[in-house]
């Protein structure tokens, strides 16, 4: 054990029943709470962190496999069909960890700065958006001015033939883009990544003249889910009917059906990057984050491997697209903002990049940041503008409190600030990837030049 | 005196200004030639009649009549770009560093300006003043963003770079330079929504700017088309050339400017020859600083209306002008935008009439960042730019 | 293995952090819960980012109707809240906060969303449970036609404000237009729709160009000037349509300009100053009245400066008209449930069931798919290049309309 600097309390937690203990007391406090106050962000919050404690915590992995499954497989889904709130944000974190797990393979493997990531969700998204509605039959019309009653192109099954397709139209396109522009260095490489990001948007913006391929601004709508096999509804209700307190809706199982989704995505994610960073391809990635002549003197094939590197995690992007669409039944452009890509990347650098823990702990940190923390803090101030309260002690009305200061408003102030802090006292990230932690270690030392 | 005139250098104040006329002339001699060539070869297809039909000349005459004002323009939005890169161009060529919150710093010196031109506006003395009083409350304006600009510059250098300098990696500083940039977009909302409670400013109408010189009249069919160039227009141009010379000379002949290439060449080298790096670090980002803001209050003038985000685009586009150009080369800079401002002001204008209709200026930034990536893939050190090997 | 050690650290900071953060809020929404006369309206729109200062407007529109008409409901012994969502202008945020809204028993009523693109999926979350939504500025046609029985505007459609604007130009004898429109599904949306209805008309359309730019319009310029049109139109919001115009004039355009509702605003002539007045003049349709004549929107605009210390912006009158509506309907519907919480599908049937209810821009009937049965058009003309004269404008023409079904 090199735990020579954790104090008593953390030894004694690691040691002997007690991971195993806390994480369930973790697991049962949490659920218990949601249960019994299905709508508590707090409670919600306290049932999500136990993935950390089953994380961090050392219990034997069969049982971190067994909890985990119950918590990701049954505890969330009948929460979630409770609240469809949660659901929605654990959705979320799930597609936003897909997405900063595949750009973790571009940043954090690689070490190249990609700022227009979302160009691939992008590509993924209006692939099945285009092809799974009535788009093709509307070519021909300025956007708004269609005909309704228009049929659906593909029947909807194909939505699983098309998370295939997107792999590889988004691979391709990462492979397109990166042939030329691979060979710059990192700043100049983060420009171009940012630029082409900016075209593939205004392009998605503007392709509906001469021919409708996007509907421009208006975006498609409606866009097939994939069917919904009836008995996994009845299914549900049966076995978990009397725990959700409601009859689940066809709705409601959809919402579960996408997070089964993306939860397989991210598994699947996780293994490729796991098998990909141990493998040859990894340790090529790190020497040319490291030092991209040497990793030449080494012959290392640059272009080659920093185009697979782009294509991997362009090809995760497009699948997360595709289910994105099948989701929302809806894609516009302004889905695909600069700063979608921005909060992806805030995600992969709190996290840590290179780390896949870390990356996943990011996107959830700032999902539940954006969506609960910030939203609820707004929610909550307002509540208390129009009530009588005063803030004690100095005796200020809450009334005449400026609703110019909401915490809501200031979503990028707040960003920014996540990236400049973490970049001044923990570039490492919040859950640091072993192999770079060994570097910044051993960086102290160096001069600089 | 005697001694004082001898101290300037006069070649380095005259040679940017002829390479501007150079190239200004050259990227104008060679878009035009593109254009016009294009024109006689579409003169007779479906292009040239649909012309012909819409406005009773042929695709040629459409063009030539056209051209002379989309190079002013193009000149104009390319020195406004070329204003704003001058600041890139400076903190990379002494960092090696994209300040990626320099669109900030320059929409905080457009904020500063246009805030003090609200309130003289609100005390009543704009509209009263005589032409010559409100060009002396413009430049006094200009010279308000710039030092605010400046000292913000230097102070985000001091909270968020400096700390990263020995960073292992190039993008630590560069992630912080975007949280930086983010940051401030909010900041300068959340003062102005404190303060004035409004999103957008507006620059005042005061002066003559707005005026119009007016070079004379083309006809096209029955339609006559006027050629002119604003007052605020040639201001902007003027400012930008100033700018440039300036930052010329300050960098190639002064003493300072000798300790800023010093450190930009080799900095631990400089330190041990006793120049003090940081002190010389923080003055380059105060020049930048001083720069983005003269350009900031020189958009507000120029455009109008300025809110929080008003620097990303324009900021991102005076990027590509400075890496088109060369980035790390101050004529560079000045050559890529006005290279840049020339292409997209000729895309705009001529895309929609060569493509009947098909593709449109909603495609001229697009244009701007293809020319990014092609310029990068066949000359990544830009037009000007020598080239440098990278840096560990 | 001090990757434990971290992830222990970073387990008690985040876990740290978010009772701190949470703990507030989460007793909030609790407390609420217990008193059951209380109901909440929330509204949904972008408070933060570039499209934050319509989207503010929205809400404090919102937020002053429900001060300034809460009373008969406060009457019937229930408390109103104000649920303020701000949904960034991105679908995914929308949705989320959508859910959020509908998973709260106490709020009865949506107002929202500015950007089409977020209200066309939020309110799918809308109508899965029976939620009323009453929309302040989203005028793509699809937000109605899908026949949800809870989703209404009170903004005209594309359908009829583009054809309002091409009916009007084909009165005033143009002859010839350029089109330029902002490329959002609500610039362009109009846009298409006045296009589509200037050929109808035998105007002849010499350009339709869409740009994102908001302040350089030379390159965009040069065609309209060789196509000297006798009209502009601008489909999008008044941040480019003046600095539009302004650039146009000062290149010696003499036509006319026209544009949309989302002109509205005494900013306009602080941008484009006297250019709006040179020339063959400047137009916008509007549903809201000009002030001098209309008593509720000259109160409005007083109002909203007095709370607010600053102009509204277009669609805060819409916002303030939306929440007037919702307050309504939950009186009539806890009326018809004896002065006890209505349920959500009551209120959203007395939306409606309401019959010409006069708001300050509009009087509105809802027909089947939840559009005004008529829409009254103002096409407004600019007279003064003083931004504090802006709501003496005067009318040009005064057009009703119905929605095509």
């Amino acid at each position: 054990m090199a735990n020579f600097d954790l104090n008593k309390l953390t030894q004694k937690i690691q040691q002997g029943v007690w991971p195993i203990i806390i994480t369930l007391a973790h697991l049962i406090l949490g659920v218990t709470l949601v249960y019994l106050n299905p709508r508590s962000n707090l409670a919600f919050l306290l049932m999500i962190s136990s993935f950390l404690s089953l994380y961090a915590l050392k219990t034997p992995v069969l049982f971190k496999l067994v909890t985990g499954a119950l918590l990701a497989l049954v505890i969330i889904p009948v929460i979630g069909v409770r609240n469809i709130f949660y659901l929605e944000v654990i959705f979320q974190i799930s597609v936003f960890s897909a997405l900063a797990l595949g750009l973790n393979i571009v940043v954090g493997f690689a070490g190249l700065l990609d700022l227009g990531y979302v160009a691939f969700y992008a590509v993924g998204a209006y692939l099945w958006a285009f092809f799974g509605s009535q788009q093709y039959y509307v070519l021909h019309f300025a956007p708004g001015t269609q005909p309704s009653n228009l049929p659906f192109l593909l029947p909807s099954d194909m939505f699983y033939l098309f998370i295939f397709l997107a792999i590889i139209a988004a691979a391709l396109t990462g492979i397109l883009l990166g042939t030329p522009v691979l060979r710059l260095r990192g700043d100049y490489l983060a420009i171009v990544t940012l630029g082409f990001g900016e075209v593939i948007r205004v392009l998605a913006n503007n392709l509906d003249k001469p021919l409708n391929f996007t509907n421009g601004p208006q975006g498609i709508t409606p866009i097939q889910k994939p069917p919904m096999p009836p008995a996994f509804v009845d299914i549900f209700n049966s076995v978990f009917g009397r725990f959700v307190g409601h009859t689940a809706s066809v709705a409601d199982m959809y919402n579960v059906m996408f997070y089964i989704y993306a939860l397989v995505v991210i598994i699947i994610i996780i293994v490729v990057t796991r098998r990909l960073n141990d493998s040859k391809i990894g340790r090529a990635w790190t020497a040319i984050r490291e030092d991209e002549t040497a990793a030449i003197a080494m012959g290392i094939p640059l272009v080659k491997m920093k185009l697979a590197a782009f294509a991997t995690g362009a090809s995760f992007a497009g699948v997360m697209g595709v289910l994105l669409a099948g989701s929302r039944t809806f894609v516009s452009p302004e889905s695909f903002s600069f700063m979608q890509s921005i909060g992806v990347l805030t995600m992969v650098i709190l996290g840590g990049s290179g780390s896949i823990p870390g990356v996943i702990l990011g996107a959830a940190t700032v999902t539940i940041l954006n969506l609960q923390i910030l939203q609820g803090l707004s929610l909550y101030l307002s509540q208390l503008r129009q009530s009588d309260a005063v803030i004690p002690i100095i005796n200020f009305a809450w009334k005449n409190l400026s609703n110019q200061l909401d915490p809501a408003k200031y979503q990028r102030l707040l960003f920014g600030l996540i990236l400049i802090l973490m970049m001044i006292f923990r570039p490492e990230g919040l859950i640091p990837a072993k192999r770079q932690k060994r570097e910044l270690a051993s960086d102290k030392v160096e001069v600089k030049g | 005196m005697k001694r004082l005139f001898s101290s300037i250098n006069i070649r380095e104040l005259l040679r940017p200004i002829g390479q501007l006329a150079i190239f200004s002339l050259g990227s104008a001699v060679i878009l035009s030639a593109i254009v016009l060539l294009l024109a006689l070869i579409m003169d007779k297809t479906a292009v040239g009649l649909g012309v012909l039909a819409r406005f009773h000349v042929s695709l040629f005459t459409y063009t030539l009549v056209n051209l002379p004002q989309v190079l002013i323009d193009g000149l104009t939005i390319g020195f406004v770009y070329a204003a704003i890169a001058l600041g890139y161009t400076m903190v990379y060529g002494v960092l090696e560093f994209i300040n990626f919150a320099h669109s900030e710093i320059f929409a905080v010196g457009a904020f500063v300006g246009v805030e003090i031109l609200i309130f003289l506006d609100g005390l009543g003395i704009l509209s009263a003043v005589p032409n010559w009083a409100a060009f002396l409350i413009l430049i006094g304006a200009i010279l308000a963003g710039m030092l605010a600009s400046g000292l913000l510059a230097v102070a985000v250098e001091r909270v968020a770079y400096r700390p990263l300098r020995g960073a292992s990696s190039r993008l630590v500083p560069l992630i912080s330079a975007i949280g930086v940039s983010f940051f401030l977009q909010d900041a300068i909302r959340m003062t102005e929504s404190l303060t004035t409670g409004q999103f957008n400013r507006i620059f005042p109408t005061f002066g003559n700017f707005d005026d119009r010189l007016k070079f004379g009249e083309l006809p096209m069919g029955a339609n006559m088309i006027t050629l002119g160039v604003s007052i605020k227009s040639i201001i902007v141009i003027i400012a930008a050339v100033l700018m440039l010379v300036g930052l010329n000379y300050l960098v190639n002949a002064t003493k300072i400017g000798k300790a800023i290439r010093a450190v930009a060449q080799d900095r631990t080298t400089a330190n041990l020859m006793g120049i003090n790096v940081n002190y010389i670090i923080s003055f380059t980002f105060l020049v930048g600083g001083l720069l983005g803001g003269a350009a900031g209050v020189l958009y507000a003038l120029k455009f109008t209306r300025i809110d929080p985000f008003v620097g990303f685009f324009p900021g991102l586009k005076a990027f590509t002008a400075a890496v088109l150009g060369g980035i790390g080369n101050i004529t560079g800079a000045l050559l890529g935008g006005i290279v840049l401002g020339m292409l997209e002001t000729f895309a705009g204008s001529y895309l929609g009439v060569f493509t009947i209709g098909a593709a449109g200026t909603e495609y001229k930034d697009i244009f701007a960042f293809g020319i990014l990536i092609l310029v990068l893939i066949f000359r990544p050190q830009g037009l000007m730019g020598e080239n440098v090997s990278q840096k560990a | 293995m001090s990757k434990r050690l971290f992830a222990v650290a970073s387990l008690l900071i985040v876990a740290s952090m978010l009772l701190a953060a949470c703990g507030a809020p989460a007793a909030a929404t609790q407390a609420p819960a217990a008193a059951d006369k209380v109901i909440k309206i929330a509204t949904q729109s972008p408070l933060s980012g570039d499209m934050s200062a319509v989207g503010v407007d929205i809400k404090r529109g919102a937020e002053l109707a429900l001060n300034q008409l809460g009373a008969p409901l406060a009457g019937m012994g229930f408390k109103v809240e104000l649920a303020p969502f701000d949904d960034q202008g991105n679908p995914d945020t929308g949705v989320a906060n959508a859910k959020q809204i509908v998973s709260d028993p106490a709020i009865l009523c949506v107002v929202g969303h500015y950007n089409s693109g977020v209200q066309i999926p939020s309110s799918e979350v809308y109508h899965t449970s029976g939620l009323a939504n009453v929309s302040p500025a989203n005028t793509n046609p699809k937000v109605t036609t899908r026949g949800y029985p809870e989703i209404n505007r009170i903004v005209g459609r594309d359908d009829v404000q583009g054809v309002v604007g091409a009916d009007f130009a084909a009165e005033k004898g143009v002859k010839s237009v350029f089109v330029v429109h902002d490329k959002t599904a609500y610039g362009q949306g109009i846009a298409e729709f006045f296009k589509k209805e200037s050929e109808a008309k035998g105007m002849q359309v010499l350009g339709f160009e869409g740009t994102e730019e908001k302040a350089n319009f030379d390159a965009l310029l040069s065609p309209i000037m060789a196509a000297n049109p006798d009209l502009v139109y601008f489909g999008g919001m008044y941040g480019q349509a003046a600095v539009l115009f302004k650039q146009a004039r000062a290149k010696g355009f003499q036509g006319m300009f026209m544009s949309d509702d989302g002109f509205d605003s005494s900013d306009a002539a602080k941008i484009g100053g006297q250019s709006l007045i040179d020339g063959a003049g400047t137009y916008y349709s509007t549903v809201s009245g000009p002030a001098t004549l209309y008593p509720g929107t000259a109160k409005f605009i007083t109002d909203f400066k007095a709370a607010y210390n600053s102009d509204p912006q277009p669609f805060a009158a819409q916002g303030y008209d939306s929440m007037a509506i919702c307050l309504k309907a939950i009186e009539d519907a806890a009326k018809a449930n004896n002065n006890a919480v209505p349920t959500r599908e009551s209120v959203a049937k007395a939306i409606r069931a309401l019959k010409d209810f006069v708001g300050i821009t509009g009087t509105f009937t809802f027909n089947s798919i939840g559009d005004p049965t008529s829409a009254k058009y103002f096409v407004i003309k600019v007279d003064s290049a003083d931004p504090t004269a802006w709501s003496k404008n005067s009318i040009a023409e005064t057009l009703d309309i119905a929605p095509p079904q």
